[in-house]
């Protein structure tokens, strides 16, 4: 019998949050998953003998803590374990270490400027501020600034009311931020390109945009407002790759009686007289629910699995202008043994972190550059880990796991798509880039597994490989996510909802897109909240 | 006792204007700038013996019209020439012609000049909105006061006014790129480029950046207040600076030109003057200054004048711009392939694609010579011989992407850009080469030497959203009054910013009386 209280397409770890959240709502509950595994995006695979890949996210930091709490994720077996600090590889032999040590930090600071290093406090202080703006809202339904409903109007006053209690200066600081690139932002604490380049990171990592590009210090916050066992800023490992995080909510969604469907290629949503009735899939079979809630993006959503008859033409124009640019790639390797890295050595726990090797803005904007000109960048952004110096369990004892993420690369090739020769060039961009820096890396390679964004569209359904699913720019964020007038998670038929990292508070391995909606279906349900709340826990 | 009740830093147009309406006011005023001729970057100069040009700003199309009309500044002498069109120059010479809301040529269909005519009209509707607070000094968002929540209330009614749709496409595109929105609205290549090159203009951004809605709705504000649509001034931009400083010199304010600020006087945590480059010093109970935010507080007051915060601030302002001025001295008129002589009047815009606009704009990140580039010609010398020596004429161009200070260095940098520019013309005016008979390539650090505007941006500061309305020129100082006693801002880089809205200064002269600061 196909019949279910609610549906959710996608076994990715928003529509497993959402699954779980309306389970324990006493709903009986289907989650239909197109792949033989779930996960989405959030897996581990053995893709190569006795290798555990996380070959899509690959870290987790974002993970709301009240769900993990919640959903009592530990007791399915979740575990997060926190990596300290990252370096940055220079062109002169030399590197940036960047340690979770405060006073080692300030020493490594000080030995490439001692000005930055005084400066640093300063930046890490106004960045937290931020962040802690932020926090309380991951887990809220954002407001409609154009409604006069009393809850819009009540949750606006509060939102603005947090910004007000700045005053004055702090409030126009702010604005600054949420509005500045990264590249200005730091040039404001720091002088040394290395520093900068270090950080500047994470203000372009899935994003279609460059460290000059306005809008870019925000995503850089959207990397910093995570935590691990509440240590804000601070990201971690999940044992046994990010397939654990997926594993762990699955469990949860099924202690409360879910049902997980694995190769449920989703058609078309059935709507019945303007009301969603259920699932069609592309072999035939029929799944109905008066609930049925989409984690695919909204491009996907609107446009290839509803039927554009049942659509107000706005809605299909906005879907059709939804910014959901491919901007990244991912390279999974096995090795023989660890790399040595020019001047570092391989014992410092710093290997454990997230290793570069762009030194200065200029390269990361010029690796911009190439994407605009719609190839991948000849010197790639790298942010490159090492899971196995953290989690043993994802190599053969002696071997190591290498989890390489590539900014840029671009969704189509100068207009077309991806060819296999097009997938060779990029790895070797990516490849020749670490062996300058590491002489022995390239016979260490056992095994690599290549992602350009059509592979990652391909596999997990990702619009253009874009991993936030959608742009995170103003445009498309808090109310304005995924669209002006749709970002309170219904969409324009009724019983149908939106539940993926298209909508608020965006992508990155949250789960909060997903509780928020299941949140917002409960209400329409009159039924009684099980859903946790965002709070101000710092 | 002070000399006078205000000393007014520049004799700009910003500063002109402030000194106007207090004098008006009945307050005595000096005005100081360093230049021999009035009019800051509404200036005209002879580049080449009997050729003269608008060195700096080239079209009047943002002025406030009801500075016009308040300083009678036609009776003080301003004309203005014929409205321009916009003629977009193709390789084919199937030239697109944008005339008000109507376009044609270069084979638009019906449906990009209906979306055309569209897109006019939201953009308008944002325009009219952004008036009430370009008008009106910026509200206070916190530290509130009645004037700010009357602006604000005024805003929110407007917003409410936009309707729901409006409203909700305003708050999507005003934070993000000209790019995704041309995108949005039309299909035609050059159509896009034409419309992106307005949000560009006088910035270091390109279409893809964002912020350029903001820096384009900035500019069509411009021209909602100026109404006069796009036009040159007869006798070239200096005619302006001069019927200013005639307006300002009638209302009974002194102008002293040619003897250049020195440093702002502070005695007892307050500015009670200024010193001049002779070493006379000037009393007054304020001091007004339409330097941009840089100069003022760096260069003339000095950080050790400012508590540190302040100068942070000061420091971490942005100033950059990628934009130059061409001018070529021609033996006769330059013939345009596929524009009839009377077209050549017009506004000649020639730009690549967008994304070839983006191609452009890289090497001016790495301080290196682009081989593509966008032009923004006038041709004043048909309407106005006067200009130049009889039967011969002046071309003046707007040129993007040029770099402050390339590594090659601008002894042997000027001379190779400048022929890459003229044999990027040939393309459109084939021997144009040959006309030729001076030329010069005015450069961002020439604009910093000539107008004193750091870094050449003629609107003293980057009007990127974290430096623009209530946060012009930054946190501390707004509201035309900074973190100083006694110094106030009139010129571009106070709100609503450049642009030949004479704005800046109408609105911190109504702030300073209001304030009863004198």
């Amino acid at each position: 019998m196909n019949q279910y209280d609610a549906i959710v397409i996608g076994a990715g770890h928003n529509g497993l949050t959402n699954g779980a959240y309306l389970a324990k709502a006493g709903l009986k509950v289907a989650v239909l998953e197109r792949n033989p595994y779930i996960g989405g995006a959030t897996v581990s695979r053995e893709l190569h003998k006795g290798w555990w890949y996380s070959n899509c996210s690959y870290v987790s930091s974002l993970l709301r803590p009240e769900i993990t709490r919640d959903l009592e994720l530990p007791r399915h077996g979740l575990q997060v374990v926190s990596f300290g600090g990252g370096a940055t590889f220079m062109r002169n032999g030399d590197y940036f270490g960047n340690y979770s040590d405060h006073d080692r930090h300030y020493r490594e600071l000080a030995r490439h400027s001692k000005r930055d290093a005084n400066a640093y406090d300063r930046y890490a202080a106004d960045t937290s501020l931020q962040t802690k703006l932020i926090r309380p809202y991951l887990l809220r339904t954002p407001p409609d600034p154009t409604s006069m409903k009393p809850r819009d109007l009540r949750d606006l006053l509060e939102f603005s009311r947090s910004f007000m209690d700045l005053g004055e200066e702090k409030l126009l600081d702010t604005i600054k931020f949420w509005t500045a690139s990264v590249g200005d932002y730091l040039n404001e604490y720091f002088e040394t390109d290395v520093i900068k380049a270090h950080m500047a990171g994470s203000g372009i990592i899935g994003t279609a945009l460059g460290v000059y590009s306005p809008g870019t210090a925000y995503v850089l916050l959207h990397h910093y407002m995570g935590d691990v066992d509440g240590n804000v800023g601070a990201w971690g490992f999940a044992r046994g790759g990010m397939g654990a995080i997926a594993d762990a909510l699955s469990k949860a969604f099924q202690s409360y009686g879910g049902e997980i469907i694995c190769d449920a290629n989703v058609d078309e949503i059935i709507v019945k007289n303007g009301r969603a009735a259920g699932v069609a899939l592309k072999d035939g079979t029929e799944y109905r629910a008066p609930i049925v809630v989409s984690n695919l993006d909204p491009k996907r959503t609107f446009l290839d699995i509803t039927n554009p008859s049942d659509l107000p033409k706005d809605v299909l124009k906005k879907a059709r202008n939804f910014k959901i640019r491919g901007s990244s790639g991912k390279l999974n390797i096995a090795l023989d043994g660890l790399p040595v890295f020019n001047g570092l050595d391989p014992r410092n726990r710093l290997m454990a972190g997230d290793l570069h090797f762009s030194d200065s803005l200029e390269r990361q904007e010029r690796a911009y550059d190439d994407w605009k000109a719609g190839t991948w960048s000849k010197d790639p952004y790298l942010d490159m880990m090492i899971p196995s110096l953290t989690d043993p369990t994802m190599a053969p004892p002696g071997k190591h796991m290498m989890s390489v993420f590539v900014q840029y690369a671009p969704p189509k090739v100068e207009g077309r798509e991806w060819t296999d020769e097009d997938k060779d060039g990029f790895e070797k961009s990516v490849i020749d880039q670490i062996s300058n820096y590491s002489p022995n890396f390239r016979d260490l390679i056992l095994h690599c597994e290549t992602r350009t964004p059509r592979e990652i569209e391909a596999e997990v359904g990702l619009t253009e490989g874009n991993i936030f699913m959608g742009e995170l720019t103003f445009d498309q964020l808090l109310f304005n996510r995924p669209f002006p007038g749709y970002a309170q998670y219904r969409s324009p038929i009724k019983g149908m909802y939106m539940c993926s990292s298209g909508t608020h508070p965006g992508g990155g391995v949250m789960a909060a897109p997903g509780a928020n909606a299941a949140r917002e279906i409960l209400a329409d349900l009159k039924k009684p909240n099980t859903v946790p709340g965002g709070y101000a826990d710092d | 006792m002070t000399d006078y009740d205000a000393v007014i830093i520049g004799a700009g147009h910003n500063g002109l204007v402030c000194a106007g309406y207090l004098a008006k006011a009945g307050k005595s005023v000096l005005v100081v700038d360093g230049r021999s001729e009035p009019g800051g970057c509404a200036s005209t100069r002879e580049f080449s013996a009997g050729f003269r040009v608008s060195d700096c700003a080239q079209w009047f199309s943002q002025f406030d019209q009801s500075i016009v009309k308040e300083l009678d500044l036609k009776g003080n002498g301003l004309r203005l020439g014929q409205p321009k069109c916009t003629i977009s120059l193709q390789p084919d010479s199937d030239h697109l012609i944008v005339d008000g809301d109507t376009i044609s040529g270069a084979g638009v269909d019906s449906a990009d000049q209906a979306a055309y005519r569209d897109f006019k009209k939201m953009v308008a509707s944002f325009a009219k909105l952004m008036t009430t607070l370009y008008r009106s000094r910026p509200p206070k968002l916190v530290e509130q006061n009645w004037t700010d929540r009357l602006t604000l209330m005024k805003l929110g009614l407007g917003l409410k006014l936009l309707g729901r749709e409006r409203l909700r496409d305003l708050m999507r595109i005003v934070m993000i790129n000209i790019y995704d929105v041309m995108n949005e609205h039309f299909s035609h290549s050059a159509l896009k480029s034409t419309i992106a090159l307005d949000a560009v203009t006088g910035t270091n951004m390109g279409p893809r950046s964002p912020n350029t809605v903001y820096s384009y709705l900035h500019r069509a504000t411009g021209e909602h207040l100026g109404q006069s649509g796009t036009t040159q001034v007869m006798g070239g931009m200096g005619a302006l600076g001069q019927s200013l400083a005639g307006a300002a010199e009638k209302c009974g304010a002194t102008l002293k030109l040619g003897s250049r600020v020195s440093g702002i006087t502070k005695t007892d945590d307050r500015v009670t003057g200024i010193t001049l480059d002779s070493g006379e010093a000037v009393s007054a109970k304020i001091v007004i200054s339409s330097a941009d935010p840089t100069t003022t507080f760096r260069d003339l007051l000095g950080y050790d004048q400012m508590e540190t915060g302040m100068a942070k601030r000061v420091e971490h302002y942005r100033s950059r711009s990628g934009t130059a001025k061409l001018h070529l001295a021609l033996s006769a008129l330059p013939a345009f392939k596929g524009l009839e002589e009377a077209q050549l009047s017009h506004r000649l815009v020639i730009t690549p694609s967008m994304d070839g606009m983006e191609q452009a704009l890289n090497p001016m990140k790495y301080r290196e010579l682009s081989t593509l580039h966008t032009f923004d010609i006038s041709i004043p010398t048909i309407e106005d011989p006067a200009l130049a020596p009889a039967g011969q004429h002046v071309l003046s161009a707007i040129v993007h992407y040029v770099p402050y200070a390339p590594d090659i260095g601008w002894e042997t940098g000027k001379p190779q850009l400048l022929n890459q520019l003229i044999s990027e013309l040939e393309t459109y005016a084939p021997g144009i080469g040959e006309l030729v008979v001076a030329s010069e390539l005015v450069v961002p650090s020439d604009l910093e030497a000539s107008h004193g505007m750091t870094g050449g941006n003629w609107n003293h500061g980057e009007l990127s959203i974290d430096q623009a309305l209530m946060m012009r020129p930054f946190p501390g100082s707004t509201q035309y009054a900074t973190g100083v006693e006694g110094l106030y801002l009139c010129g571009a880089g106070a709100h609503p910013g450049g642009g030949l809205q004479g704005l800046p200064g109408r609105n911190a002269a109504k702030e300073i009386l209001k304030r009863g600061a004198l």
